[in-house]
């Protein structure tokens, strides 16, 4: 392989971009997504302050997704085709979930007071539709698209896992942008969530190389396995450190009310990296890589210097809105005269 | 082909995604600029009531927003679950601008989104005013980028063919290819008709309703004379639109004449049941020559007719009636636009009689825009991308089982989004004069 080839560095360029949107979108996304799920846990105030926590958010959040299977699109198209014919049944039933909660959210504002129960819980079951089949969806993707029962059973599991850690993320997030008795609801969330998502993520390590002959041997080969130790290693050490941290959550000066979600973050980001490992140069696992996958190389080139131009500033707008809406979080009303 | 192919019910399945996405940008794409209209006029004014007004349809902004977000993360799954030959054989154009509109346009206005929705109080006021424009700016820019690629596939140019594959040879020429100027054009001012009957319908509904609130006035002026601006240029803009399909794609417009024979003098059909099988027009009443006259700007000047396209021509009915609504559509917006705004110039009250036809002309813009594409997109049947890409050749191969089962999933899902969406618009109308503490939770 040489670097300088366009057919190889366009290709990995493109699966960093992709990849980047897609954990972007994990963490993003994940939070408000698992917002929606604890709304099951809170009584009506609460459920108001929690989606007004997510609201100025949750749109440009989706968005990421948008951006993540629209790179798998224009870079990958065969792969995109693939993927998405094999997946066409959760795709589906996440698009329902995700369609539920973004009306849900606008309409519960708007709608008579009476169905505002009724859209609260859309919300909620729209949440953890989506989450479900992205988890689903995962699942299906490092098994290689079975039709098989066992197949189906590990993709419900890694279903679970993934709507647990997006709980995890929701939890924290809360921690950071409520206070009083919500907050405390929130680290309590956040411990329970916490020893799902740890379960979940041992599962998922342990069933994987076994399920994939490929990924057994990438994993644990000489020298191979010194390179992915130090994954599995902080990933311990950082779900032992939020577990400690939570025990002593909420501190009566708030302090340290932002450090459980960068945490979740860091394991996130973890988790990809040994996905990422794991699957690479694959994108349709065993079957095609990305460099037979890749779109034509002029056309690559237009979308990359479009993104190099754009990113920044895309980046940029988004942590102006982050830095607008920071502090803590109350129900929200639009911007009123009075 | 039974009624229960796979291919036929995944083209009804895109065919509803489409129409239900597409009714949610036709109004935010205008509504945006008249919301920062109304904002510009507060900070000229100083009027309270231009603000509230800003507020009260920001809201309504934000509910069609939502739902054209989520009908169309739908469609970005669907071309690849249904339709994968699409992005293998034209993915190298259409993937570029599908990425630049998602870069360019779908993050500028979910995130300044945020700050016109809520950021009211948190910004300067010069700062809010620049987060309406962005959103703006944001859902034109996104009109822009997906009616340049829809215009492709009905004018394809600017590539060449490699082992059944598109690669890009100018983009300057696949962005400008020849019938964009014209297809978006017209979708804006689509948008701005949509828009603005929408606006005068629910404060007609309001007035109607005896509801007190000055924003009512204010509501139904502003709306009635944007459309009595706009609907002239639409017709003009209409008409050209045509003229360049004539050039490009004839079929469509044999289809949307019924003209079925090549020849001079050909007649305006104002109506006619088109038999494909007999290859005629039954009960057909017509205008001699008018057809000529408005396609050649010549009496006696030939149209090209469908049986010189057998096999290759779109179905006639659809499309030759599509249209019918859609200039009908257009003249009755003419009508009521100009009476509307011949009373707001000469500063009088509506009478109740055109109030009560703006009520349901408040979604006229829906059932024109509508027709007006499916006459374009039908039109271009067989073909997905013009003398490219057939429709069946692009198609997944799902069950039909499975295609049927989400197909109907869909339909519900729609028929109720559509259900809650305008009975909630309707109940935010009528409590225009309650206090808005209450209503503006969320």
């Amino acid at each position: 392989m040489i670097l300088t080839d366009p057919a190889v560095w366009l290709p990995i360029t493109f699966m960093g971009l992709m990849g980047l949107s897609m954990l972007i979108y994990a963490i993003l996304d994940g939070y408000d997504l698992g917002v929606g799920i604890l709304l099951l846990g809170a009584d009506e105030h609460q459920k108001d302050i929690m989606i007004g926590s997510i609201g100025p958010f949750w749109d440009a959040n989706e968005t990421w997704l948008v951006l993540g299977v629209g790179l798998l699109l224009v870079a990958f198209p065969a792969a995109h085709g693939i993927i998405l014919t094999n997946l066409y049944l959760p795709v589906t039933v996440m698009i329902f979930g995700l369609i539920m909660r973004g009306v849900a959210f606008d309409f519960r504002a708007k709608a008579r007071v009476q169905h505002k129960i009724a859209w609260n819980k859309a919300f909620f079951a729209g949440s953890i539709i989506a989450s479900v089949s992205q988890g689903y969806m995962l699942g299906s993707y490092i098994l290689g698209f079975p039709h098989s029962l066992t197949g189906t059973a590990f993709s419900l599991l890694v279903g679970c896992c993934v709507a647990a850690g997006y709980t995890l993320i929701g939890a924290c997030w809360l921690i950071m942008k409520t206070t009083d008795e919500l907050q405390k609801k929130a680290v309590f969330w956040a411990k329970t969530a916490l020893w799902i998502t740890s379960l979940g993520i041992v599962l998922v390590s342990i069933t994987t190389p076994f399920v994939s002959p490929r990924i057994f041997t990438k994993w644990f080969s000489f020298p191979h396995v010194l390179m992915l130790l130090p994954i599995p290693l902080f990933t311990g050490m950082m779900i032992l450190s939020l577990e400690l941290l939570l025990r002593r959550l909420p501190k009566a000066d708030d302090s340290l009310n932002w450090l459980p979600f960068s945490i979740v973050i860091g394991i996130f980001i973890l988790c990809f990296h040994g996905l990422a490992y794991s699957f690479f140069p694959y994108i349709v696992p065993n079957k095609l890589t990305i460099f037979e996958a890749a779109s034509a190389p002029e056309s690559l080139l237009i979308i990359l210097y479009g993104a190099i131009v754009v990113l920044p500033i895309l980046i940029g707008y988004t942590i102006l809105i982050y830095r607008i809406f920071r502090g803590k979080a109350t129900a929200l009303s639009y911007g009123s005269w009075h | 082909m039974s009624s229960l192919d796979p291919f036929v019910l995944a083209r009804i399945q895109f065919a509803a995604n489409i129409s239900f996405h597409i009714l949610f940008p036709t109004i935010t794409i205008a509504l945006g600029w008249i919301l920062f209209f109304f904002k510009v006029r507060f900070h000229q004014t100083k009027d309270e009531n231009w603000l509230k007004l800003f507020f009260f349809w920001t809201k309504i902004f934000a509910l069609c927003f939502a739902l054209g977000v989520v009908s169309g993360v739908t469609m970005s799954f669907q071309f690849g679950t249904n339709w994968p030959g699409f992005m293998e054989s034209v993915g190298n154009i259409a993937g570029p601008l599908l990425a630049y509109e998602v870069l360019t346009a779908f993050f500028l206005e979910a995130s300044f989104l945020a700050i016109m929705l809520f950021g009211f109080k948190l910004v300067k006021p010069w700062v809010h005013t620049l987060a309406t424009f962005l959103v703006a700016a944001g859902t034109s820019l996104s009109a822009f980028w997906i009616l340049v690629l829809n215009s492709w596939m009905h004018t394809p140019q600017g590539f060449e063919m490699i082992d059944g594959q598109a690669h890009a040879v100018s983009w300057f020429d696949i962005i400008f290819n020849p019938s964009m100027p014209y297809r978006l054009s017209h979708m804006l001012l689509a948008s701005g008709l949509t828009a603005a009957f929408f606006i005068a319908g629910i404060s007609a509904f309001q007035a109607l309703k005896g509801r007190k609130s000055p924003l009512i006035a204010l509501g139904s002026r502003t709306g009635l004379c944007i459309a009595a601006v706009l609907i002239p240029l639409q017709i003009l803009m209409g008409d050209l639109h045509g003229l360049n399909t004539l050039e490009h794609q004839p079929a469509k417009v044999a289809a949307m004449e019924a003209n079925w024979e090549t020849q001079g003098n050909v007649p305006l059909v104002l109506f006619a049941i088109p038999d494909e099988q007999a290859r005629t027009n039954h009960y057909a009443i017509e205008v001699p020559n008018v057809a000529s006259l408005i396609l050649t700007h010549s009496a006696d000047g030939e149209l090209p007719g469908l049986n010189d396209f057998k096999g290759e021509h779109p179905p006639v009915a659809p499309v030759f009636f599509a249209f019918r609504i859609m200039v009908g559509m257009g003249m009755l917006m003419l009508l009521v636009s100009w009476i509307g705004a011949w009373h707001v110039l000469r500063k009088k009250p509506l009478p109740r009689p055109l109030l009560w036809v703006l009520v349901p002309m408040t979604f006229s813009g829906w059932v024109a825009t509508i027709a007006g594409w499916y006459v374009t997109e039908i039109g271009r049947q067989p073909w997905l991308v013009y003398g490219v890409l057939k429709v069946e050749d692009a198609v997944a191969d799902h069950s039909a089982a499975i295609m049927a089962s989400t197909l109907t999933g869909y339909l519900a899902v729609y028929g109720f989004l559509l259900i809650a969406f305008v009975s909630t618009l309707f109940y935010m109308a009528d409590n225009i004069d309650a206090k808005p503490l209450e209503a503006s939770q969320r």
